[in-house]
């Protein structure tokens, strides 16, 4: 970590682990002494409320594939098994599926609140590439993890989601379709799927851990942004992680965890769908079939496409582009606060990613009726994945240029001490 | 200026080449059977072919066989549906390639070369080239999409009566399996 080490061993037995392995120095200059900005606000308590979220998935996942069988006969009827036989199998079942809806929540939030505060912009840029390479690893996970209750969902959600490969049929003659029966094992989604995708589902949450050890690691050398977006100056405006973050975080933590377990316990189907709850059938597609909510405006990206494999390039260019945002933006300013144009920019983004996700949540031909006119929700997502990309590739790098950004202050007090 | 020559080569250059080399190949050849192991096993390549009795099937009807995992169409289509899949102009189609195993791969989307011998019955994989949904059959009296075929509900691709993509983002014509008619009223798929 950064600075030298303040950690001094207590006992004996400290000295001599100390001078062997230094993990309780270790862990005392990583969660004790770690200087923290003493400005940070409620927005910053969700990296440790993610943490938390990934242990409660961890804990239950593990519990719940003591009781899940991986086998296309038997999946189902395992998992209706654990609802209705298995102790509290309810309970830890809802936790997980709920788990995974509110550790998205909370992903988005940590996700805004670095793009408000521009704590993707030098030198944090590592630190905002890891988030997304562990944002990547979680809708993976998710995803794995939705087909194994192999309900019609979970088999039709498959089905698509492995077919945006055979895409590639379209720039190599039957390259795709090779690359789909390889992942599927099989010429259909079928048995072998399933119990590729539970290792894997079992596999990523552990590769997940580790790169949030590296994404802790990267935010621990260059230390934490701040709400102002300007640079720590000096002791003076740090805080020691502990007790002062450790008790901030954890109050939210708690307060989150209460809305969460208010779904788990009052309205645990809340985010979920009624087909998953009907055994998967690979001749009867649903309907109206749509992933989960946090993958919608996803969803809504591809459909606005005609053609197949442009939709599926736009769709994986809306993910890859956020690898870019560091270079993309190209203000001296780190914090939205003193630049009045973003601002405007930002919470357009915002609406415009919840607009994407209810044109994603709506049928392909769904249209919206106002007054007489019919206003087809395929071109609102067009224009709203237009705005999406937009704001990434035009208005981030020219605010850049063209914005006046308002005066920023000396130091972290200056504002608190004005404000007296 | 200072001249920089490039250090003849010795024979320990030569060894870590060489040995990098066969490591590299080694490494190569020792990751192939992890990868292949997720290709189809023996067991579902086995199960590749079926036979289908298609006698109860009607005028106008559909019946959806189980084929290797995906719904296989059987539509014993109306004078009117052959009709209306005669009369397009295939140049005028999205996917002008009859996309049949039983024909070679630049045979044209006429109704002929998708349909079978005796043009009431058309056999197609009943999976959309889009993005593999099942599409919902269209008869008279449920109309779905515009064209009389199938309509897609996943992505909104639509069909024609000969299976054909006519709107919506699938790039290709539903695919006609290889098959072979046994009788009159029985065929072999796969």
């Amino acid at each position: 970590m950064s600075g030298p080490s303040t950690y001094v061993p207590k006992s004996g037995f400290g000295r001599w682990m100390d001078s062997r392995l230094p993990l309780m120095r270790f862990a005392h200059d990583t969660i004790i002494t770690y200087p923290t900005p003493k400005n940070l606000n409620f927005w910053y308590a969700f990296g440790a409320i993610l943490t938390f979220m990934l242990g409660i998935q961890i804990l239950t996942g593990i519990v719940l594939a003591m009781h899940y069988v991986a086998n296309a006969g038997l999946a189902f009827d395992s998992v209706e098994g654990i609802m209705r036989n298995i102790n509290y199998g309810w309970l830890i079942r809802y936790m997980h599926a709920n788990g995974a809806t509110f550790f998205f929540i909370a992903v988005y939030i940590h996700m805004f609140r670095g793009l408000y505060y521009g704590s993707y912009k030098s030198p944090r840029e590592v630190i905002w590439i890891l988030g997304v390479i562990l944002y990547l690893l979680m809708v993976a996970t998710a995803f794995f993890g939705y087909v194994l209750p192999w309900g019609q969902m979970s088999f039709w959600g498959a089905t698509v989601i492995t077919n945006f490969f055979s895409a590639l049929d379209q720039i190599v003659p039957h390259l795709g379709s090779a690359i789909a029966t390889w992942l599927w094992g099989g010429f259909a989604v079928g048995d072998a799927t399933l119990n590729r995708f539970f290792s894997l589902h079992y596999l990523l949450p552990f590769v997940i851990a580790g790169v949030v050890g590296l994404h802790i690691w990267a935010l621990h050398v260059p230390g934490n942004n701040n709400p102002l977006g300007i640079d720590t100056k000096g002791p003076q405006d740090m805080l020691p992680f502990h007790p002062y973050y450790t008790v901030k975080d954890s109050f939210y933590v708690a307060l989150f965890a209460l809305i969460y377990l208010a779904f788990v316990f009052y309205a645990p189907d809340f985010f979920g769908n009624p087909d998953n709850y009907t055994p998967a059938n690979p001749v009867v597609t649903p309907p109206d079939i749509v992933p989960e909510w946090y993958l919608l405006p996803f969803y809504a990206m591809l459909r606005s496409v005609p053609q197949k494999l442009i939709g599926v390039l736009v769709m994986a260019g809306s993910l890859l582009t956020l690898v870019f945002v560091p270079w993309l933006d190209t203000s001296k300013v780190r914090s939205t606060r003193f630049r009045p144009m973003m601002k405007q920019f930002f919470w357009l983004f915002v609406f415009d990613c919840l607009i994407l996700g209810y044109c994603g949540s709506q049928g392909a031909d769904a249209a919206l009726h106002m007054q007489g006119f019919e206003l087809p929700l395929v071109w609102v997502a067009r224009v709203a994945t237009l705005y999406y990309f937009g704001f990434f590739w035009v208005v981030m790098p020219l605010l850049g240029i063209i914005e006046k950004p308002k005066p920023l202050p000396a130091n972290i007090s200056q504002p608190v001490l004005a404000a007296e | 200026m200072a001249e920089t020559t490039a250090p003849e080569p010795t024979r320990r250059d030569f060894l870590y080449i060489a040995t990098g080399g066969v490591a590299a190949v080694g490494a190569a050849l020792a990751a192939w059977p992890f990868i292949d192991q997720m290709n189809p096993s023996s067991a579902v390549l086995a199960l590749a072919s079926i036979e289908a009795d298609l006698s109860a099937i009607q005028v106008g009807q559909q019946v959806v066989f189980n084929w290797r995992g995906h719904p296989l169409f059987v539509r014993r289509r109306t004078p009117q549906e052959i009709a209306e899949a005669k009369a397009v102009d295939v140049a005028s189609l999205p996917d002008p390639l009859a996309r049949n195993a039983n024909l070679p791969d630049n045979a044209p989307a006429t109704d002929a070369d998708r349909a079978a011998k005796d043009p009431q019955w058309l056999i197609v994989v009943g999976v959309c080239t889009h993005l593999g949904c099942t599409p919902t059959v269209s008869t008279p009296q449920v109309p779905q999409g515009e064209y009389g075929g199938w309509l897609c509900h996943c992505h909104g691709s639509q069909y024609d009566t000969a299976g054909r993509i006519r709107k919506g983002p699938a790039p290709q014509n539903l695919a006609v399996p290889p098959y072979t008619f046994q009788s009159p009223t029985k065929i072999k798929v796969g």
